[in-house]
This record gives structure tokens, C-alpha cells and sequence, in this order.
């Protein structure tokens, strides 16, 4: 497909690519060409309308890198779950509601004890640890339940009993926590606004974002540096050699999943410190979103889910206002979503192997 | 691809430890999971409800059954995993689970008595206490005893189900569902009653306000046992003879039960049956789509939205209405727009494979659904007012208005629907469409476009889910974007799975016990999706088949 789109510079090149492609590549280019030229238009009267200042675009998209943060913690369980099985966690955004209940309680306690007004950035990592043990349990719990015992059969089993597994952490949450929202109780001196180059940041997206920079680091670190790593990474690569030389596969993808989940608790109580209010159905759109920064970053791709979570958190932040704007459509903020689903659309269809390419994708997807 | 390849992968192997060991560990396990269905409020909810006239709760009997579940595995994994152990044996292991499964809630009711637990978990409230204790003073040491001894005393009973011959424990298991199918729907079996002249007063001998009296209990347990036991006799001796029919009679006995329901029962039933003909048109849709072509689509109900708003644009007499014409006319409408909508939506997506065609389809049915909510589409579509005053359809000038009428046209629609389905299943086209499922790779090479295939597949899905929604619209009255969540996708999901994925007496099983029995369990509704969730795992583990599986099509008996 994306040969076709240069093809027509070479004579010759062009007549080729009439003779191979066939009236489905002839409706995805007109697709593309469609997309396209709605998106400059939007954003041709979007930069034109003049609605915002460049401070308003500035705060969006500041708070759109902090999104974006969370959205990378999320896809790494997506991109390391399917890097080794080939498969996707649809259970995954639940594992986070978990991770940021879990949180909420341990605050909760802190806050009793004083020492989350006192000394935040002592008690934010151990809110965090509690999110990350709550996160990284569930996470065994589904790989136990949902992988484990249809390891050895392609099937669409997997996935069905992962989107069982969804329903039944989410309404179990229900049923525990109630339907209501669960406010957060606040981190000292983490609260109000700093502010940056002359214009006001809320400190919460900031520790967010910083927090979630730190952990990824410390992720990455983990697979690049560590034994366990090295074997994640091998049987990612293949996973019958990786068992020749004597790699335990079984202890390998359950460290996957547990690390995953982690992540997905970190990015629950990181929501939490943003938003402040969380609900037993948050999971859903967020788990969507992770998996769409995976695939735009490259599904099994760790640097990939860094960047597709920052660049899918920065285009929702500012594609309202600057591409739906220049339609003039009333209340563009209802759409974020549309923007982030749109995206996750568009890239599955025209770039399946995401921004940074990925090798595996190919195999399968 | 290394799916298949088992080299030093490790494998699943259940490791036995010491017999007793096994024994505490199931019973704790059981005992965890009554304290979650105590947690999450299910209890108390399920406490209201009768089974058994004044003696007998939904939630003690949920209880019991999990006691006797554990006593029965754990009396035969003491004897190894043997299917018949020694009566001694098993009544010792069973009873001393159902003894642990007993401590565990004991403690939980403790738990609950010393600490307040409202503020984390909502359903942790004095009431639980009180249910828990059944009557003795609350988390006394006497209701503390009570809950181990009768944790005991079930655990005991399922160890003697263990030990019981094979054709006894299905005569006994036969009777118990017997009596709870016909305690729980007693409204249902009721309006039966009502409606049959010839059988007066019996209705008020076997049922009682809420539940079947004690009496006619014993006497339906009696007589379902007896029958099953008969039944086994019969079928031993009828098992030289072969017993291929057996599955045309069950589904000739469905449909003739789906035939005159409405007619024995009253307008709630006639409802209810309404909604489970609409999935079943669903989930036919789904089923050529899944089932048949093996594509994953959670964007299902995107179609179903589709068919439903173009009945209301064209049949209101409201405000947003673009026309005014007669049901009959919108139908056909209806169902070509969801066709075009498959169509549309096929033609990028299809070349997505397996768990990315899931996430995109589901990414594609939730932008319809937030468009249709947005501000921007509302003067059009109505946003979440959504579109009223839907005039119902009508036929030789009768307007048909009341669930049971529309009842019947939705089961007309699901006939023709399942004769058409049933045809393009034994076609080439269907052969192609399982041959894709299978393997796409080998089937491209057998000479199948998996493209076009695949796009018609999506396309006739599509136009069954905008039947299904126009009849929808038409039921309603009204349709509002709420009525379009993912949720109807994983529904009719669901229904396949449960049902078995391509077989159509599949669908109509799964659209009875997912969309039946919980319509017909309203009070227990929020609870109803952590069911689906428990049921979708279950039947993965258990009988990935589904309840009525798919005969091999193409196989010997087809080719």
C-alpha cells in the first residue's frame, strides 16, 4: 500500500500498480484520500478560526503529553503480552481500574495517618506500590484463567474468556466499591498550579507525567539490563528456541503479565492523581486507548508505546480544538474519543506495523 | 508460527498434593468464593426471593450449592480423581471441605460483626450480618457454629453425590433443577395456569406467592427423578439402535414451545420472548460473521443502530422525521442501509486479522454510537433525546401494537432469516467461509478470495442486525443512542458462544438462557453481566462447543 502512494513518480511504476491492485486498494486509497484532505481542511480553519491562544493550545497539549504518559503505561502490558503470545490482554484497561482502587485504599489509609499531606512524595510511591501489587495480581490472575491453559491451541479462546474476564472484574468491582465515583484523596503540596515559562501547570499532571517517565525508565531498564529481560526478550523473538536453550517459557510469560499489570496499576493511581475521581468503569476507554498507542507505536515494540502514547495523547488533546473546530461543530470535546478511536481505526487499516514498524506485527496481524 | 508446536513450552498439569491438603483447599476456595457473592451484594439481593414458599431463599440455595459443589470434587479428589470413590471416603473428604467453605464464611461473618467495613465495600452492611447469621443472634458464637455446620452438612451431601452410581446422581441432579427452574419462574409457569382452563386449582396446590410450596416440591422432585431414571433405563436399552432423530425432535419441540408461548403466558412473557427473537436475528447476523467466517466483530451493534434509526427517521411522526411511511415500506429500507453500512465498514477493516479486527471493529461501533450522542449530529438524529413517537407497524389494517403481535413478527423475520442463513451455510459460499475460518492462508491458495468472501459475510451480518433493529425501533416506539452500547455486541457474543459458534439451534438456545432467563430475573439485573463474564470463561474451560454445538458441515455426513 504505501508503495503506491510514490509509485506514480516513476512512469511504469504507476501502470504496475494499476495492473496488482484491485478495487479494494482503489476504494483504502480513496479512503486515505479522503481522511487526508478532511484533516487539513479542519485544520486549516481550525488554526484560521482563532478561537484559542497559543497559552490554550499550549495547556492542551501539555495536558495531552500527560495523558499521553498514562496511555504508554497501559500499552506496554498490551505490547509486552503480545509480543510474547501474540495476543491481546482485552482484559487489560480492568487491571488498571484495579491497580487504581487498590491505590485509592491505600491513600486512603495514608491520608488517616497524615502522612499523604505531610510527605507526598513519600506516600505517592507507596499509593503507587499498592496499585502495582493489585495490578500485577489481577494480571496473574487472567494470564492463570485466560492464557495459560490454552497455550498450545490457536483459537479464539483466549480472547473470549479475556473479554469474560473483563465483564466479570468489572461488575465484581460493581458490586464491591458500588456504582458511584470514589474521589482521591489529595497529595499536599501536590495540588494547584506552578508556573512554567508564564503559563499555569497544574502539578498534578506534572508529577503524573514525571512519575510515569520514571517507571517507564525503570521498565526499559529491566528489559534491556536484566537476565529476566534477555529471556523476555528471546522468547518474544521466537519461543520454541528460546525453550531449547533452556529458557522457562512458563516463568517468562507469567513475569510478562505480572509486569504488565504493574504498569497498568502505576497508570491507574497516576489517573487517579490527575482526575482525582475514579469509577469501577474507567478501565474500558482507557484500555482501548492503551491499545491504540501500542499499535500506533508498533505492537511489541517497548520504545513504540512511549511514543504512540504521547503522540495519541497529544492528537486527542488538540485535535478538538484545532481540526474539529474549523468545522464549527457545536461542543467539540464530546468527540475526543471519536479522535483517539479514529486514530486506532486509521492505523489499524493503513499501517498495522504502527509508527516506529515492527517486525512481528507482520506475522500475524 | 509456533502455536501449534509443543517442544519445552510447559504444559498444563493439575499437581496432587496430599490428599487432605486437597480436601482444605477446595473447601477455603469455595468458602472465598461464598464470601465474594456475599460481598458484592449478591446475597442479600438474591435473599429476597423465594424459591421454595417461606423456607427456602435463592441465596441460601446459592450457598448450599457451592458447599455441595466442593464437597462433591473434594470427595473425589480424595480418592485421586477416581469418578466413583468409596462412600466412606468421600463423605469424610466432602464433609470436611463443606467444613472449611463454612469456617471461611464464619469468619467473614465475624469480619463483618467487628469492623465497619461500609466506607471500601458497599455490600458489607449490617443486613449481610444479619442474613448470614440465619436467625441466631448476630456473629454470636452460635450463628458462628451454625455456618460451619451447615457448610459441613452440604459438604457432606455433595460427598455422598460423589459416591453416588452414575444414572442415581443424574436422577437427583435432574429433580433439583427440576424444582429451582420451576420455583425461580413460578410467575412464568403461573400464567401457564391461568391460561389453561383444564387444570384448575393445581396452580394454587404447587405454587405459593413467591416460590413453589414445600409440598409440590417433593412431589416435582419425585416425579423428575423417577422420570430421569426411566429415560436412562429406556435409553440403555434403545442405545443399539442408534438415536440420530433425537436432535430434529428437540428442535421441533423448541420451536413449537417458541410457536404458542405468547399465547399461554402473559404480556411480560410475550416481551421478554419478543427480545429473545430480536438477539436471535442478532445473533444469526453475528453467527454468519463469527460463527461461519470466523471474523470477530464487537462492533456489531453499530448495524443494529443503523436498521433502528432508519425505521425511526422514516416511521415517526415526530419532529426529526424525513418521511412518514408505512414499517413495511422502512424494513427493506433499513436493511440495505446496515448492508451498505457492512459493506462500508468491511472494506477497510477486513484485512485486519483476528484480535485486531475485535478492537477495531469495537473502536468503529463506539464512534456510531458518539457520533449519534454528539451535539453536532443532534438536530438530525436527536442526540440523546433521541427519536420518539415511532408509529407501530400494521398489517391488513391491524395495528400491531401488543408485545405478543410483535412477537410474532419478529419470529417471522427470524425464520426467514434462519432459512437463509441455513442455506448460504450449505452453499459454496459457506463452504468457503469455514474454509476461511479454519485457515485463511491455505484457504486463499484453495482459490477463495478471502477479501470478497469475507466482505460478504460482513454485509449479510450487517443486514440481518438492521432487521433486527428495525423491529427494535418498531417495539420501542422510541430509540435513544443509550439503547446501542457495546454491551448489545457482547451480548450477542455471548449467545453464540454459549450457544455454540455456528450452529443456529445454537442461537436460539443461547438467546433463551442469556436474554430469556435474565429478562425474566429482572431484580437480579445488576448482576447479570458478572454472569455473562462467569458464563463466557466457563464454557471456554468446559465446553467450548457451546450448549448445542455445530454438526461438522462439510464433513462425511454434508459432502
Amino acid at each position: 500500500m504505501s508503495e503506491a502512494m510514490h509509485a506514480g513518480r516513476e512512469p511504469g511504476a504507476f501502470a504496475e500498480w494499476r495492473r496488482r491492485s484491485t478495487w479494494v486498494d482503489h476504494v483504502l486509497l480513496a479512503i486515505r484520500a479522503g481522511v487526508a484532505v478532511l484533516l487539513l481542511t479542519g485544520l486549516a480553519g481550525g488554526l484560521t478560526a482563532g478561537t484559542y491562544s497559543l497559552a490554550d493550545f499550549v495547556s492542551f497539549a501539555v495536558f495531552g503529553l500527560t495523558m499521553g504518559s498514562l496511555y504508554a503505561l497501559i500499552a506496554l502490558g498490551y505490547t509486552m503480552v503480545y509480543g510474547i503470545l501474540r495476543m491481546i490482554n482485552f482484559a487489560h484497561g480492568d487491571v488498571m481500574m484495579v491497580g487504581s482502587f487498590a491505590g485509592l485504599f491505600a491513600a486512603g489509609g495514608l491520608n488517616d495517618l497524615g502522612l499523604l499531606r505531610a510527605a507526598p512524595l513519600l506516600a505517592l510511591p507507596l499509593v503507587l506500590a499498592a496499585g502495582m501489587a493489585a495490578g500485577a495480581a489481577v494480571s496473574l490472575g487472567i494470564e492463570r484463567v485466560a492464557y495459560r491453559p490454552f497455550l498450545h491451541v490457536r483459537s479464539l479462546a483466549p480472547l473470549i474468556c479475556a473479554i469474560g474476564l473483563s465483564f466479570v472484574l468489572q461488575y465484581t468491582a460493581r458490586g464491591l466499591f458500588g456504582t458511584r465515583n470514589r474521589a482521591y484523596p489529595g497529595f499536599g503540596w501536590m495540588e494547584g498550579t506552578l508556573d512554567l515559562f508564564g503559563l499555569p501547570v497544574p502539578i498534578p499532571q506534572l508529577v503524573a507525567f514525571g512519575a510515569a517517565l520514571v517507571v517507564l525508565a525503570g521498565l526499559l531498564a529491566v528489559v534491556r539490563l536484566s537476565p529476566l529481560g534477555k529471556a523476555m526478550r528471546a522468547v518474544a523473538e521466537d519461543r520454541d528456541a528460546a525453550a531449547l536453550v533452556g529458557i522457562d517459557v512458563g516463568r517468562v510469560i507469567v513475569a510478562t503479565f505480572a509486569i504488565g499489570g504493574a504498569m497498568a496499576g502505576v497508570a491507574g493511581v497516576l489517573y487517579a492523581v490527575v482526575f482525582k475521581q475514579i469509577t469501577v468503569f474507567m478501565g474500558f476507554s482507557l484500555g482501548i486507548k492503551g491499545f491504540a498507542a501500542a499499535i500506533l507505536g508498533g505492537i511489541g515494540n517497548l520504545g513504540g508505546a512511549l511514543l504512540g502514547g504521547l503522540v495519541l495523547g497529544v492528537a486527542e488533546a488538540l485535535g478538538p480544538a484545532l481540526v474539529l473546530e474549523g468545522f464549527h461543530i457545536p461542543a467539540p470535546y464530546q468527540l475526543k474519543d471519536v479522535i483517539g478511536y479514529g486514530m486506532l481505526v486509521m492505523i489499524l487499516i493503513f499501517r498495522p506495523q504502527g509508527l516506529l514498524g515492527e517486525r512481528l506485527a507482520s506475522k500475524r496481524a | 508460527m509456533s502455536f501449534e508446536v509443543v517442544t519445552s513450552s510447559f504444559r498444563v498439569s493439575r499437581r496432587r498434593g496430599v490428599p487432605l491438603v486437597e480436601t482444605l483447599r477446595i473447601g477455603g476456595l469455595a468458602g472465598l468464593a461464598a464470601a465474594a457473592f456475599a460481598l458484592i451484594g449478591a446475597y442479600v439481593a438474591m435473599d429476597k426471593r423465594h424459591v421454595i414458599e417461606n423456607s427456602l431463599t435463592l441465596s441460601q440455595i446459592a450457598f448450599a450449592l457451592i458447599a455441595i459443589a466442593a464437597g462433591q470434587v473434594a470427595g473425589r479428589a480424595g480418592e485421586g480423581g477416581r469418578t466413583r470413590p468409596p462412600l466412606a471416603t468421600a463423605l469424610f473428604h466432602g464433609g470436611l471441605a463443606g467444613l472449611a467453605g463454612g469456617a471461611v464464611v464464619a469468619a467473614l461473618l465475624l469480619l463483618l460483626a467487628s469492623f465497619n467495613l461500609r466506607t471500601t465495600l458497599v455490600a458489607a452492611s449490617p443486613m449481610l450480618a444479619k442474613a448470614l447469621s440465619f436467625g441466631a443472634p448476630i456473629a454470636s458464637p452460635q450463628a458462628l457454629a451454625q455456618l460451619a455446620a451447615l457448610g459441613a452438612a452440604c459438604g457432606f451431601v455433595g460427598g455422598l453425590v460423589a459416591a453416588l452410581p452414575a444414572p442415581v446422581r443424574r436422577a437427583v441432579t435432574g429433580g433439583f433443577w427440576a424444582v429451582l427452574v420451576a420455583g425461580l419462574f413460578r410467575d412464568v409457569f403461573v400464567s401457564i395456569f391461568d391460561n389453561l382452563p383444564a387444570l384448575p386449582g393445581l396452580e394454587g396446590m404447587v405454587f405459593g406467592s413467591g416460590g413453589i410450596e414445600p409440598g409440590g416440591a417433593v412431589v416435582l422432585f419425585a416425579l423428575v427423578s423417577g422420570l430421569v431414571l426411566a429415560k436412562d433405563r429406556l435409553a440403555g436399552a434403545r442405545k443399539a439402535a442408534g438415536g440420530g432423530a433425537a436432535s430434529k425432535w428437540r428442535v421441533g419441540l423448541l420451536l413449537a414451545g417458541l410457536c404458542v408461548l405468547p399465547l399461554v403466558t402473559d404480556d411480560f412473557v410475550a416481551q421478554v420472548a419478543m427480545l429473545v427473537a430480536l438477539y436471535m436475528l442478532m445473533g444469526m447476523g453475528l453467527n454468519i460473521e463469527l460463527g461461519l467466517a470466523g471474523l470477530v466483530d464487537l462492533g456489531f451493534v453499530a448495524f443494529f443502530a443503523v436498521g433502528a434509526y432508519t425505521v425511526a427517521l422514516l416511521c415517526s411522526s415526530g419532529p426529526l422525521a424525513v418521511a412518514d411511511v408505512s414499517f413495511w415500506v422502512a424494513l427493506p429500507v433499513a436493511v440495505v442501509l446496515a448492508a451498505g453500512a457492512g459493506m462500508l465498514f468491511g472494506l477497510p477493516v477486513l484485512r485486519v486479522r483476528g484480535d485486531y479486527l475485535a478492537m477495531a471493529t469495537l473502536a468503529l461501533g463506539e464512534i456510531i454510537r458518539l457520533l449519534v450522542l454528539s451535539d453536532a449530529l443532534a438536530p438530525y438524529l436527536g442526540g440523546s433525546q433521541g427519536i420518539i413517537e415511532i408509529d407501530p407497524p400494521s398489517l391488513f389494517g391491524l395495528s400491531l401494537k401488543s408485545p405478543a403481535s410483535l412477537y410474532y413478527l419478529a419470529l417471522a423475520l427470524a425464520g426467514v432469516v434462519a432459512f437463509i442463513s441455513w442455506r448460504l451455510q450449505h452453499a459454496r459460499i459457506g463452504r468457503a467461509w469455514l474454509a476461511m475460518r479454519e485457515d485463511e492462508d491455505v484457504a486463499q491458495a484453495l482459490g477463495i478470495d478471502p477479501v470478497a468472501s469475507k466482505l460478504l459475510a460482513y454485509t449479510i451480518g450487517a443486514a440481518f442486525a438492521g432487521a433486527a433493529g428495525a423491529v427494535f425501533a418498531a417495539l420501542i416506539g422510541s430509540v435513544y443512542p443509550h439503547s446501542f452500547q457495546l454491551l448489545v455486541s457482547i451480548n450477542v457474543l455471548a449467545i453464540l458462544v454459549i450457544g455454540g459458534l455456528g450452529s443456529l439451534p445454537g442461537v436460539l438456545v443461547g438467546a433463551i438462557v442469556l436474554i430469556g432467563l435474565p429478562e425474566l430475573l429482572r431484580e437480579f439485573g445488576e448482576f447479570r453481566y458478572l454472569f455473562y463474564g462467569i458464563a463466557l470463561v466457563a464454557m471456554m474451560h468446559k465446553r467450548a462447543d457451546g450448549l448445542w454445538p455445530a454438526s461438522r458441515v462439510g464433513g462425511d455426513a454434508d459432502a
